[in-house]
């Protein structure tokens, strides 16, 4: 079959299971839009109003469903508007292709109108890409694109598609067969004298802890580490990636780690006697003080990237590999056990947290976010797909939305994208249409990415937008409160009237100020088939704790005061 | 990522895949993560479609696992080896020009190249080039006498290194080629072999 670049990049888009994709036209990518209309009706295209959208779109998608998420855009501007949300899926490691125009190949090295160095720019915040620069290549470079960002730890590829490449013709024909990269080949399997020691370390241990992150979801292995869990009966501590690694209301779950996790989470790693880090990276977020992390642990670390062992944390055993694989081959022979002394002192942590909790204050004529998110949660059921911006109002959805199932939250961790949750919010309903999507977004954030408005009524995507309005870029509010001495230096903000620029869009809404009008919005958004938007208007200068400041010991927590001791 | 307090030099060797831009994405790679290295060197082996690259490292052991463990995770590089204990050959070239613009300068220089592995490869009335291989270690030693006579420019290749014995650091790839032609065969299975 004799086909143009341009239909092959369908036609390998098709051999993949595409059936959407996001992006934005241009003149170096027409030709692959002209090519799309013959593809209409088994790959969708969706218009965004900003290439970054497009990115965070695929993202979205790819979270939601583990699936490889496809965005499309022209060279130079159109390319550029990428580059935020590639380095957002590359820190978080999900899987996305990006396809861009580029200028023909006679014309680049020349400052071609809308040239860029693309592959230039994306090298650091991709996790491969190519200049196709053959239009034989094609095939095969999609192929491969395809199978890097999908396995061993997931990431963002870029191709780089000439215009001259996408309209030139070849003979098609997919390769079929496995990809033979001879520099990538992603490990799997734990030798046995790594088992050996994982299994020594942890039947020694009196007060292990598992520390669960996002790559237990994305080796699919949830069961595994709850049976490790169970049987050893270790507590499980979550990243915020991790979520939904395991329920959260499993009574062996004691909550988020790190700057604003759970306080038991952090006492208890600061007491352990042994980490069991499952596919989390020891990010200076959940780690503080590396210097006093920890201090009493020895440490197993399991992870596909070899590169991440004792990377910032130091392993006694540290086995790269695929952790569904790792965890099926240590199971087997792992002993049971209890720790009846070390799970009662984590309860009595956390029978001090609760009494630290902001739900437990009476707070009259005033909303809070902790409020909000809570009865977002009870309102849903606990069982809608949360996608976050970055924020105050990010971390409170961490601490008061519980989540049971995994990829139920959505949210950029390594690289705090403001601007991330709203599209990301789309692409995740395109990849689960039947599930109920909330966009939580503060006032800040959700400005950076408002125009997508227009996308969501465009295509009529069933989208709840939860506007978390401070007034406040509220997180930098927090630290200049707690480190600049409350010089709100270009954080306070003058707001558009949320729900007129929903109006303007189209977009039913809802205006809350007090609690007792939460549940009727809610229920409001859950009723209507398409976008909505609610603004709820919260206390400007709400705290988020527990708090680590940057660089301080993980025990080193600023908390709430107890009711009565403020 | 700190480097870590060491005199030692390590010796990384990476076979690459011989596409444009993998150069690109090792400095790239060395860049964004701060590893300090020493020297880098690339060159062709005897696969069309293998490079070879030496990198030396001026830190300790782990430091370079590191390294070699990040390199690893290119997708263009094939394999990585970290030459630590492991006995092998290095060598350095460097081209030294010299004055020698009188016959004290001439014999000096003729009389330190007999005692190393060095050849004089030009000489006219001012200049000379000297040409030396050998290890690092020994061209500092040479280039430290050379200096007394007078050096006015000079060119060092860096180091390569292969391992001695029996242990072959080689890599059979797969020619991209090959693939191209397997995929667009029209009776082929289009199989990437
Ligand atoms: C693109 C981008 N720019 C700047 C920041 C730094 N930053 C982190 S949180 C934050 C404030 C976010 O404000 P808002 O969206 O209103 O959320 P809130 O904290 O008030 O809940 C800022 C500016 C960022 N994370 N991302
Ligand atoms: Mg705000």
């Amino acid at each position: 079959m004799r086909l143009k670049g341009s239909e092959i990049i369908m036609e390998c888009l098709l051999k993949e299971g595409v059936h959407v994709m996001f992006g934005y036209p241009g003149g170096a990518i027409l030709p692959t839009y002209d090519a799309m209309a013959k593809y209409e009706d088994r790959l969708h295209h969706v218009l965004v109003r900003h290439e970054q959208g497009a990115s965070h779109m695929a993202d979205g998608y790819a979270r939601a469903t583990g699936e490889v998420g496809v965005c499309i855009a022209t060279s130079g501007p159109g390319a550029t508007n990428l580059v935020t949300g590639l380095a957002t899926a590359m820190m978080d490691s999900s899987p996305i292709v990006a396809i861009t125009g580029q200028v023909p190949i006679p014309a680049i090295g020349s400052d071609a109108f809308q040239e860029t160095d693309v592959t230039g720019v994306t090298l650091p915040v991709t996790k491969h890409n190519y200049l196709v620069t053959d239009v034989r290549d094609l095939a095969y470079i999609m192929k491969e694109a395809f199978h890097i960002a999908r396995t061993g730890r997931p990431g963002p590829v870029l191709v780089d598609v000439p215009k001259d490449v996408q309209n030139a013709e070849t003979e098609f024909v997919y390769p079929e067969g496995d990809i033979v990269l001879p520099g990538y080949s992603p490990p799997a399997r734990a030798h046995e004298r790594e088992l050996d020691g994982a299994l020594q370390l942890i039947a020694e241990a009196e007060r292990p802890i598992i520390l669960a992150g996002h790559g237990i979801l994305m080796s699919g292995a949830m069961q595994e580490v709850r049976e490790l869990a169970e049987r050893a009966q270790i507590p499980v501590s979550l990243t915020l990636l991790g979520k939904g690694a395991m329920p959260e209301e499993h009574p062996l779950v004691i909550g988020m780690m790190g700057m604003h996790g759970e306080a038991t989470s952090n006492l208890a790693i600061q007491e352990a006697d042994l980490l069991i880090a499952l596919g989390m990276r020891f990010d200076d977020r959940v780690t503080g003080n590396l210097k006093t992390y920890a201090p009493n642990a020895r440490k197993i670390h399991v992870d596909i990237d070899r590169s991440e062992l004792n990377k910032n944390v130091k392993a006694d055993v540290g086995i790269a590999g695929d952790l569904k694989t790792v965890l099926r081959q240590l199971l087997p022979r792992l002993q049971p056990k209890s720790h009846v002394a070390w799970i009662q002192q984590i309860r009595d942590w956390l029978e001090d947290s609760s009494e630290r909790d902001i739900l437990n204050y009476e707070t009259p004529g005033i909303l809070l976010t902790a409020q909000v998110v809570n009865d977002i949660w009870k309102l849903t059921g606990g069982d809608a797909i949360t996608v976050t911006d970055v924020g105050q109002h990010q971390m409170l959805e961490a601490q008061y939305y519980p989540h049971q199932r995994p990829s139920t939250l959505l949210t950029s961790g390594g690289l705090g994208t403001m601007g991330f949750g709203f599209p990301a919010a789309i692409g995740a309903k395109f990849g689960k249409p039947e599930e109920e999507i909330w966009a939580i977004v503060g006032d800040g954030g959700f400005q950076m990415t408002l125009c997508e408005m227009a996308t969501a009524v465009q295509e009529n995507i069933n989208v709840n937008i939860a506007i978390i309005n401070n007034n406040f870029l509220g997180m930098v509010r927090q630290w200049q409160e707690l480190f600049f001495e409350k010089r709100y230096q270009a954080t306070p903000m003058v707001n558009p009237d949320f729900c007129k620029l929903a109006d303007a869009y189209g977009i039913p809404n809802r205006y809350v100020t007090r609690r007792e009008d939460i549940e009727e919005a809610v229920r409001f958004a859950q009723s209507i088939d398409g976008p909505t938007l609610i603004e709820f208007v919260v206390e400007k200068e709400e705290m988020v704790y527990p708090m680590v400041p940057a660089g301080a010991d993980l025990h080193d927590m600023k908390r709430r005061p107890k009711p009565g001791e403020a | 990522m700190a480097k870590q307090a060491s005199a030692q030099k390590v010796t990384i060797v990476a076979l690459v895949e011989n596409e444009p831009g993998v150069l690109n994405r090792v400095a790239s790679l060395f860049r964004r993560r701060a590893f300090n290295i020493d020297s880098l060197t690339v060159g062709r082996t005897h696969r069309a479609h293998v490079s070879r690259m030496t990198i030396r490292v001026d830190a300790g052991p782990e430091y370079a696992k590191r390294i070699a463990t990040n390199l690893q995770k290119l997708v263009n590089v094939i394999d990585v080896r970290v030459l630590d204990n492991e006995p092998h050959i290095e060598r350095d070239l460097a081209l030294i020009k010299v004055r020698s613009d009188d016959t004290d300068s001439r014999n000096t220089i003729t009389e330190i190249c007999d005692r190393y592995p060095a050849r004089i490869v030009d000489i006219g009335p001012k200049v000379a080039i000297i040409e030396m291989v050998g290890t690092e270690e020994i061209i500092e030693t040479f280039i430290d006498e050379v200096r007394a006579v007078g050096i006015v420019e000079m060119i060092r290749t860096g180091v390569v290194s292969m391992g001695r014995g029996i242990r072959i650091h080689d890599a059979d790839i797969t020619r991209r080629d090959l693939a191209r032609v397997a995929a667009q065969s029209p009776n082929g299975n289009g199989r990437i072999v």
